[in-house]
């Protein structure tokens, strides 16, 4: 299992904060509510929220598993640099995001949620996490071609492999026979 | 379509009837507050709005009443065992529980999430009664229990106006204070209980989903205020609605006296409340079973970090195919976890099969002293505590003249069990064993699997040798992905006596089998037999062997028949 992740956590309840500011915000301008205006600025943190926290970073040991299309936001995401990377950043920012909402009981629990995220990023940096992106592999080359390349420099009869394990081990090049012609590749 | 329907009919059921529950709830608990002539005033107030947030309240009544009762394992295993008479299939049902636990978890996420939308309107609506409208019969409404000899409706006392009003009423209201505090509980919940959370930091789902405490007391007390209210019977009768249409005359005249209202009492302590005993009984049970004395005999390290642990454990009953927990207070005081029991129920003790892929693993191989290299004296073995056995046995494989088993990867744990009561039960009385022939196919990625149950197959072959009886089993081992190293390595061992990989008389074979053929030979070698098929594996496999099963078998009733069984280890 290992050590703690906390930055996974943070980023579930994050991008769960930012689903329920939208939905909050979203019901208080539907419904006209007094102070509507911080339901709308809501709206916009929830999207932006949404969209800074939907590519998974990378997890320090073992694979991760990435969200459905997360590939498209992640260069994007990876962009900013130092101010993505940093979980300290995050933290600040979601605590400073989810102040406004305060102010309207609609989009209270958003705020709550998103302190709360804010909190377990500030966890995440102190113990030195950092957002990595996940980026596709290289993809290996197929090893064929290589092997068709370079014809076998041991023609047979080749020694029983008991021996020639041996002969490697011992680091003898030439083995059990000397081939007359120099292969060329 | 039959198999599937064998197989997956009574999940489907089960999930359309809670489905249908859950509808009949809603627009049940929706009708009674949109229609209902006691709560005529009521939505003068909050409109639509009270029934929107009525209905899902009765859902989560209903959803969180079922929500423990999946996470009771000895609870189930209890039904399992009682329910023989209901048939394997209805058994099987209850080795779905975390998916059903699942289910109905989202299930109170929606509720939840249409219930706080609703009283956002709610909340707003009454306050701007309250605090803002005059003239009006909401105005007049919410006058209501200003003078002497009259009952509220709308709960709102003070006329600070929106947003303040709304945010105390949050926060000052029991009612509002434990919405808000256990709706954070169910976010926290789910967050934390995401499939990489609970794959990876275990401990961080676990201790989060241990505020379902504060869920469960928040929620029998978020209705205990009584501030929703509708119109008493007593003064329904005083009071005719439809006479006293104009307020400005209640309390004028004798005919239209002022309305008076009541709280509903609160419900959900009925709904939740057994479960929440019945919970509280399995944890003590799990509590107790965990001081339980569990002997180890043996441990015994196995090739490719695999070790067996042996126990001995007073009054444990196992079947085929079943697991247990297990946890090691060495190790971790609060982890347990599942194992595959590998003994068969005819041996004098259980044992579970480890392979070093974790923490948690290692510890306990390291606490087993299993990295030393000279013997160890059994006092010196860690204390471990088993809760179980849980899981649908798989006994049916007696019941055919013929079985074909086949597991991929490391779904052939279960199989190992069964072999091995196979073999006892071969061995104690072959005349009244119906099960003549096993084929066993077992299909691996990787050769790190096979080594240690090559193990356990290679102690069954001997045995059946030294019995002479080597065509009572017949197995087939696939290898179905190698690299070029390991490749040279077995053209090279090709034609030693045994097995590069298992070590095994039976030669392990290469790439996938071809099931036409192999299904085809099986038929042409016991016609006119009832063959049961049983997959350990992946749902692709499980399609292809679903349509050889009934591609193979034959017309005529008295041929050869193929009936298809998927486990649900």
């Amino acid at each position: 299992m290992g050590r703690i992740e906390w930055a996974m956590w943070a980023n579930e309840q994050a991008l769960a904060s930012g689903l329920i500011l939208l939905a909050g915000g979203i019901v208080a301008v539907a419904g006209q509510f007094k102070k509507w205006e911080f339901a709308a600025y809501a709206v916009a943190a929830g999207v932006f929220i949404c969209l800074l926290e939907y590519p998974r970073g990378r997890r320090k040991k073992g694979s991760t598993l990435e969200r459905c299309g997360q590939r498209f936001m992640t260069p994007v995401v990876k962009l900013f640099g130092p101010l993505t990377r940093n979980y300290y950043v995050r933290a600040v920012l979601h605590a400073a995001l989810a102040v406004p909402g305060g102010w309207l009981l609609s989009t209270v629990l958003g705020t709550v949620c998103l302190g709360i995220a804010s909190l377990i990023y500030l966890v995440a940096a102190i113990c030195g996490e950092e957002w990595q992106p996940i980026e596709a592999k290289p993809q290996e080359k197929p090893r064929i071609a290589e092997t068709i390349k370079r014809p076998p420099e041991n023609p047979p009869p080749r020694p029983p492999p008991e021996v020639r394990k041996k002969a490697a081990d011992e680091g003898a090049v030439s083995g059990a026979y000397d081939n007359p012609f120099p292969v060329v590749e | 379509m039959g198999n599937w329907f064998i197989n997956e009919g009574p999940s489907v059921f089960v999930i359309l009837v809670w489905l249908a529950i859950n509808a009949y709830l809603f627009v049940n608990a929706y009708l009674f507050y949109n229609e209902g002539i006691r709560f005529h005033y009521s939505r003068q107030i909050y409109g639509e709005a009270l029934a929107w947030a009525r209905a899902p309240a009765a859902c989560l009544n209903f959803n969180c009443m079922l929500i423990l009762l999946p996470v009771c394992r000895n609870l189930l295993s209890f039904l399992r065992g009682s329910s023989v008479c209901c048939g394997r299939n209805i058994r099987r049902q209850l080795d779905r529980n975390l998916t059903f636990h699942k289910m109905v978890a989202w299930m109170i996420a929606l509720h939840t999430t249409i219930h706080t939308a609703a009283h956002l309107f709610n909340v707003e609506r009454c306050v701007d009664a309250r605090a803002e409208a005059n003239g009006t019969i909401q105005a007049v409404l919410s006058d209501l229990e200003d003078k002497e000899g009259e009952t509220y409706l709308n709960f709102v006392r003070s006329k600070v106006q929106n947003p303040t009003g709304g945010l105390n009423v949050a926060f000052t209201f029991l009612a509002g204070l434990t919405g808000v505090v256990i709706t954070l509980a169910l976010i926290l919940i789910i967050t934390s209980s995401t499939e990489t959370i609970r794959r990876s930091y275990f401990e961080v789902f676990w201790f989060t989903h241990h505020l379902f405490i504060v869920f469960f007391i928040g929620l029998v007390i978020h209705g205990v205020g009584l501030i929703v209210r509708g119109q008493t019977e007593k003064s329904l009768g005083e009071h005719n609605i439809t006479l006293c249409t104009d307020f400005t005359l209640w309390g004028r005249n004798s005919t239209c006296p002022k309305p008076q209202f009541a709280g509903n009492a609160p419900v959900t302590w009925k709904w939740v409340l057994g479960p929440m005993i019945l919970y509280v009984l399995e944890r003590l049970l799990r509590f107790w079973r965990s001081n339980q004395k569990v002997v180890v005999t043996k441990v015994v390290t196995h090739p490719f970090k695999t070790y067996e642990i042996q126990m001995k454990k007073k009054g444990f009953k196992m079947e085929v195919g079943q697991y247990i927990f297990v946890q090691c207070p060495a190790v971790s005081h609060l982890e347990w976890h599942p194992f595959t029991l590998t003994s068969a129920p005819e041996e004098d003790y259980f044992s579970i099969h480890i392979r070093i892929v974790g923490d948690w693993t290692e510890g306990l191989f390291k606490a087993c002293g299993c990295d030393k290299t000279e013997f160890q004296e059994a006092w010196k073995l860690p204390k471990i505590a088993v809760d179980g056995p849980f899981g649908t046995a798989s006994e049916d494989v007696f019941s055919y003249e013929v079985a074909v088993l086949v597991g991929a990867g490391i779904g052939v744990t279960p199989f190992a069990s069964i072999l091995k009561s196979v073999w006892y039960k071969y061995c104690s009385n072959v005349d009244t064993l119906r099960l003549k022939k096993i084929y066993f196919y077992w299909l691996c990625r990787d050769t790190h699997a096979f080594e240690w149950f090559a193990d356990l197959l290679q102690s069954v072959e001997t045995q059946l040798q030294e019995r002479n009886n080597a065509d009572f089993l017949s197995y087939n081992i696939y290898l179905t992905g190698w690299d070029e190293s390991q490749a040279t390595h077995f053209t090279v061992h090709h034609d030693q006596e045994k097995d590069v990989i298992t070590g095994l008389k039976q030669k392990t074979l290469y790439g996938r089998p071809n099931w036409e053929n192999e299904f085809k030979n099986i038929a042409s070698a016991h016609p006119s037999s009832r063959v049961g098929v049983f997959l350990c594996g992946p749902e692709s496999l499980a399609e292809t062997l679903s349509k050889q099963s009934i591609g193979n078998s034959s017309a005529d009733p008295r041929g050869v028949h193929f009936i298809f069984n998927k486990e649900n280890f």
